[in-house]
């Protein structure tokens, strides 16, 4: 790890102003800040510490009735709020399904959102990667590419977003709120992720100093709360990155489904709100080939950039899935496989 | 440049003089601490070998950097036996041969103890292995350790229990 | 065929009373507490560390080490490169014997491999030696790496696995194939995979003139010894190499690896001990790896469902400049009987690092290929897939003919058929469903691993307090042997075991042999029983030759030995203690030493392999294919058991492993570069604890008075074998869907949907 300063300041606008020079990068919990220092990947010169800012580790139920989540918050502690839990069950079953305990235990809302890709080829140092050295070219395309990107991405950037907890808040209409040299400001988590483009160095709208303080859920995304799940197809049981992944939000009246939120992850280099699925189940019946319809119509623009197909037809099925989880009702307790198709709660996998 | 950071590790209290910023927690226990108990089987958080329990949090101490956590409390496998009365979690892994090679067990033990203090386990065995899942055993000793937690969980309840009454 | 007989001096110990035991594991305290010290745990006064720089090419020369920058470093004391190492006694390239592998030691610019070590850094703080090597920025000539079992001519290896020969035939197989009513071919991929034990590779090395003390894992003691001793011009009686405990080997640690001696260079340079860690992806490259294969296996069976003829071909890789093949193909030697069998091996040579036996070597490999083939075989022949197995038992070992020395493995089928449920098994594929709608497969594989032994040898004492010791520089690596050896020991001196002093760990003791080959508790446990049988025979001519003994005339063997006394066997209230005899004669301690070999004589009489039967069941969720091993029970009999618990959990992490091979392993390596893109253990999976729900190891009787004394078999690594492919096997038949490239990844059992 290269050497660095090490700031650790009083306030927020401290923070941003130390955070603004050139080459200064935000330490929170670190766990992927720090895995990347150690890989070489990324050579900040300073680290700006916010672990013990004020005001930044609430949970703050809203007057009128939406959330507002501090970007220190841990992500287990956030899954862990009874209150959160039971309004936003499949943001809450996204964080569960995430790395591991200790990795949960430790690591912030604002740095879930951060979270860079984990793509071999951003990782290795020794790799071409546009991201990490813009114009060097991407040696992804055309490498080992199985999990990468099937929406979204260009010839510079195949690469994916790794979060679990982006999804269901995508699908949720998520805010995030931003301190910077400019004041505050605030942005939906939907437009707060960039498409690589030509420029996949530019992860997010953050300017420089740029800070996240919190992540607001506005009091819509409450009334989902009946039938909300999120899943993950992974190549191990647990503690692996989603292969493709769904959130599902449903609002049933009368047996109909009078609104639905969709997203989708490991699709892209940010969650893919999929919003003409959301039409199709709109004032639909709860029935499998609407669900097979919508499915299509989120997977419409799907492209395989490399050896990964498959992931088309599997994001298609796994969309279908969520949507049915989410028919069949939000489980009276978090299953003991969160968001794993094989999590033991009373009901059959179709729903 | 010297950072200051006071670290009370195992109910020690000490403060630490960093010459470098660089220090993990890990690396701090390992290498300036004598403190080896936990080990490093990764150094990049991915097989939990180094879980130690931060402020009541089980976290893997390979990701913290030793001057962001002044003021923490830290509990290593060294301190978790009272004198030579074995914490109920080193017997119970020890009953059920939760270990082979040794080297991912203070990690597990550390983690266990961080999952039943989570108290969302309960009684069921899979609720045990998801939360232990961030601790990698190459050697198989999985049944074993998932026997341990749900054994020594079932001891520290009646421990409680008896307690409160 | 002539009578056998074992030629021992008459044992005059009562085995049951330490042996066979399920103690808990004696080295459990120190584990639990942390206070077990393994290697990377010391820290020396005045100790550096050193940090290797590693090439991201597999193949060229290095060009230019930016030693400067890494120098400017604060704290950084010393770099070392190819141009500044000092001479060694011996090149790392001279093969002296075929357990001598090449090594890389700075002894040119040339890069044979990725991860290759090119250079070491040496500083005050682990922070600023990491750094040090991170600076150094090399560039490099390089040339297009040859990389995967296509990458160039292959040829015919003169040796396969430890000195096998690579071509082995019984009968006319092409003839015995043609003539085969039923015949299948199926052409089986395995991915290269990587050891991974958790404890990385790791050395503190300190010189004192041309004294050598190290702290280093090892499964192979004396072997390293020998080996620094020639690298390094000293003799071995200089070189301490200390591993009391080794955080896992699985063969990785078997021989004192290329980065080890870096470490114990970088002392050497430095005049002050230094302690070198491998940094997790450093374990993909310089200390072996399980090569990729390629088995094509072509069976024919009659109408009866039995074998007429099994050829079993394997392709697999080493590197351009040593051999290790892994020898996939033996596996077809043992198990099914078959008129004609042919096996076959050929090799291409690749930029990668020189493989190693990796827990199972050619074992595990093979039976994956050849119980998927089995069971294709089967199907082609409408037949239950352990009945297949029941129908083609080898009564004889296949290809030599010979009588095995005992053979369980129909009471392993039954057994673990029964355990299983094997009998409510539905013949069609995709044809069984649980409750909740996932797609359920069971399947079965054979295990099997040769009974082998090494020489070892051990001294043993007893003391005029009537405590003993036993002394032997053995390797625990998990496997239990502090324990299991502790209680040979108990045994074979007639002590209780906290009576005797068990002294391991150090190569300084008695050579016990290479813990390998699941050989140890054989090799060791063979040769403390003669040191113990030895040194109580000792004991016993002090009594019996004494006439205020009241042993007095019993003679050698009227005596017997149990909880620290002699007594006469004719008349056990004649006894008197180890005490009262040396006190008696006024001797502080007697000695001796004992060897274990393996008996010739036995050996070639007989086959002695261990066997098992391992059936496993997977869901497979119907639309995703993602995969769960939900539960394994696997029946084995490896002769006497030591200790039940330790077996048990040996077997049980054995057959993980074989779920790992299955469904997990796989090293990706990028052709364009030659570099594995995974190598951490974030993406190179091996089983988490929720992947394994429900592991079953079942101990079937055996005994067998022809292996060793002792009757000893070994369990290590037969856990992989059969496991793997009842797991392939399973998920054929939970899907209908036969994957042949191993791991089985998810999208391969996704089809496409129809309407």
């Amino acid at each position: 790890m290269n050497n660095f300063d090490y700031i650790r300041p009083a306030t927020v606008q401290a923070a941003v102003v130390a955070a603004s020079e050139p080459g200064a990068a935000y330490l929170a919990a670190g766990t992927n800040l720090l895995d990347l220092m150690k890989g070489g990947v990324t050579r900040p010169r300073r680290l700006v510490d916010i672990t013990h800012l004020p005001d930044l580790d609430r949970i703050e139920e809203l007057p009128d009735g939406g959330v507002r989540i501090g970007a220190l918050v841990r992500n287990a502690a956030l899954a862990r709020n009874p209150s959160f839990a039971r309004r936003f069950p499949a943001a809450a079953e996204a964080l569960l399904s995430g790395a591991s305990a200790q990795l949960r235990n430790a690591a912030t809302v604002g740095g879930n959102l951060l979270q860079r890709t984990r793509c071999a080829y951003f990782y290795d140092v020794a790799s071409a990667c546009n991201k990490r050295n813009p114009g060097a070219g991407c040696d992804a395309r055309g490498g080992d590419n199985r999990l990468h990107a099937i929406m979204g991405w260009s010839e510079s950037c195949i690469a994916t977003h790794p979060s679990d907890f982006c999804v269901p808040l995508v699908a949720l209409d998520a805010v995030v709120e931003i301190e910077g040299g400019a004041g505050r400001r605030e942005i939906s988590l939907e437009m707060f992720h960039r498409l690589p483009g030509d420029a996949p160095e530019r992860e997010t709208v953050l300017e420089p100093g740029e800070m996240i303080v919190a992540v607001r859920l506005p009091q819509e995304a409450a009334r989902f709360a009946a039938h909300s799940r999120y899943v993950k197809v992974r190549e191990r049981t647990s503690y692996a990155f989603a292969v493709v992944s769904a959130a599902a939000a449903l609002r049933i009246e009368g047996g109909t489904i009078a609104e639905a939120r969709l997203a989708l992850g490991g699709v892209a280099l940010k969650p893919w709100r999929a919003r003409e699925a959301e039409r199709i189940l709109a004032a639909a019946p709860i029935d499998a080939s609407i669900f097979r319809r919508a499915a299509e119509a989120a997977l419409a623009e799907a492209k395989p950039s490399g050896d990964n197909g498959f992931k088309i037809e599997l994001a298609r099925r796994i969309v279908v899935r969520a949507i049915a989880l989410a028919a069949a009702g939000t489980p009276e307790q978090m299953p003991a496989l969160p968001a794993s198709p094989f999590a033991t709660v009373a009901g059959v996998i179709h729903g | 440049m010297t950072f200051s950071t006071t670290l009370t590790v195992n109910g020690v209290t000490r403060t630490i003089q960093l010459d470098d910023p660089r220090v993990t927690l890990l690396d701090l226990l390992r290498e300036r601490l004598d403190l080896t108990g936990t080990k490093k089987g990764c150094d990049r958080g991915q097989c939990g070998a180094c879980t130690v329990i931060l402020d009541g949090r089980r976290v893997n101490s390979c990701l913290a950097l030793a001057v962001s956590h002044d003021g923490a409390h830290v509990l290593t496998i060294e301190g978790v036996a009272d004198g030579n009365r074995l914490h109920p979690v080193q017997e119970a892994f020890l009953a059920h041969d939760g270990l082979q090679c040794g080297f991912c067990t203070p990690g597990q033990i550390m983690s266990a103890i961080g999952l039943i203090n989570e108290g969302e386990a309960y009684d069921d065995p899979e609720r045990v292995r998801e939360g232990m899942s961030g601790n990698l055993c190459r050697c198989g000793a999985y049944q074993g350790i998932t026997q341990a937690v749900l054994d020594a969980q079932k001891v520290l309840e009646a421990a409680r229990s008896q307690e409160v009454a | 065929m002539a009578e056998i007989t074992i030629t021992q001096r008459p044992a005059h110990v009562r085995h049951g009373s330490n042996i066979g035991q399920p103690l808990t594991r004696r080295d459990g305290i120190l584990k639990v507490t942390g206070k077990a010290r393994y290697a990377a745990d010391h820290h020396p006064p005045g100790m550096l560390y050193a940090v290797l720089a590693v090439s991201s090419i597999a193949r060229g020369r290095v060009t230019f080490l930016d030693v400067e920058a890494a120098k400017a470093h604060p704290r950084v004391v010393e770099v070392i490169t190819p141009a500044s190492r000092p001479v060694l006694a011996q090149d790392p390239d001279e093969k002296t014997n075929p357990f001598t592998f090449r090594l890389d030691l700075l002894q040119s610019d040339k890069v044979r491999y990725a991860n290759q070590p090119i250079a070491i850094v040496v500083a005050e703080t682990f922070e600023a030696a990491t750094e040090g090597a991170a600076l150094l920025s090399p560039r490099y000539d390089t040339d297009p790496p040859r990389v995967g079992l296509d990458a160039a001519e292959s040829f015919i290896p003169s040796g396969v696995g430890v000195g096998n020969p690579p071509q082995v035939h019984r009968g006319d197989v092409e003839v015995c194939l043609a003539a085969a009513p039923k015949q299948i071919e199926a052409t089986y991929e395995t991915a290269p995979q990587y050891h991974n034990a958790m404890e990385p590779h790791a050395i503190v090395a300190a010189w004192d003139g041309d004294t050598l003390s190290v702290d280093t894992p090892s499964q192979g003691l004396a072997l390293a010894q020998a080996r620094l001793a020639g690298l390094f011009g000293i003799s071995p009686d200089t070189i301490h190499i200390r591993s009391p405990f080794l955080g896992g080997g699985f063969g990785s640690k078997g021989l004192i690896s290329g980065p080890q001696v870096l470490g114990i260079i970088a002392a050497r340079v430095v005049g002050k001990p230094v302690k070198l860690v491998l940094r997790r992806e450093e374990m993909f490259g310089p200390v072996g790896h399980r090569a990729p294969t390629r088995q094509t296996l072509r069976m024919g069976a009659d109408g009866e469902g039995k074998l007429r003829a099994l050829d079993h071909r394997t392709r697999t890789t080493s590197s351009t400049f040593d051999d290790f093949f892994e020898p996939a193909s033996d596996i077809s030697h043992t198990i099914y009987a078959s008129a004609a069998i042919s096996t076959s091996h050929e090799a291409v040579r690749v930029d990668t690092g020189t493989p190693l036996f990796m827990r199972a070597p050619g074992e595990a490999t093979g039976s994956i290929a050849l119980e998927s083939a089995i069971d294709e075989m089967a199907y082609a022949c409408s037949m239950d897939p352990l009945a297949f197995r029941l129908r083609n038992y080898a009564e004889v070992e296949p290809i030599s003919g010979k009588p095995f020395s005992s053979k369980a493995l129909r009471d392993c089928y039954a057994q673990g058929a029964a355990r299983f449920g094997w009998d409510r098994r539905l013949r069609t594929a995709r044809s069984m469903r649980d409750h909740a709608g996932f797609l359920v497969g069971w399947g079965v594989g054979t295990a099997t691993f040769p009974a082998l032994m090494f020489e070892g040898h051990a001294k043993a004492l007893l003391r005029q307090d009537g405590s003993g010791v036993l002394e032997i520089g053995a390797h625990d690596m998990g496997q239990g042997a502090w324990t299991a050896l502790a209680q040979i020991a108990a045994d074979s001196l007639g002590l209780d075991i906290d009576q005797v002093e068990f002294r391991s760990g150090t190569s300084d003791l008695p050579d016990a042999g290479i813990a390998g080959g699941s050989a140890h508790t054989a090799t060791a446990g063979m040769a403390i029983h003669t040191a113990g049988a030895e040194v109580v025979g000792r004991l016993a001519d002090l009594a019996t030759n004494d006439e205020r003994s009241p042993l007095f005339g019993a003679g050698n063997a009227g005596v017997l030995a149990r909880g620290g006394r002699l007594f006469r066997r004719d008349d056990e209230s004649r006894s008197e203690s180890y005490s009262e005899i040396l006190t008696r004669t006024g001797l502080a301690q007697i000695e001796a030493q004992g060897k274990s070999a393996a008996d010739q004589a036995a050996q070639s009489n007989y086959a002695m392999h261990a066997h098992g039967a391992v059936f496993a069941e997977v869901k497979v969720d119907p639309d995703l294919g993602q995969m769960r091993v939900t539960r394994v029970v696997g029946a084995f009999a490896a002769g006497r058991i030591i200790n039940p618990r330790m077996v048990h959990s040996q077997l049980c992490g054995g057959m993980i492993w074989g779920v790992s091979f299955a469904l997990h392993e796989h090293a990706v390596i990028d052709p364009r570069s030659g570099r594995p893109m995974n190598p951490n253990l974030a993406e190179y999976h091996i089983p988490v604890n929720a992947d394994v729900p429900s592991i079953e190891a079942l101990l079937v009787e055996e005994q067998d008075p022809h292996v060793n004394a002792l009757g000893i078999k070994g369990v290590g690594e037969i856990g992989v074998t059969g496991t793997a492919g009842a797991v392939a096997n399973a998920v054929w038949h939970a899907t209908g869907v036969r994957v042949r490239n191993f791991p089985i990844t998810l999208d391969r059992l996704i089809e496409p949907q129809t309407g």
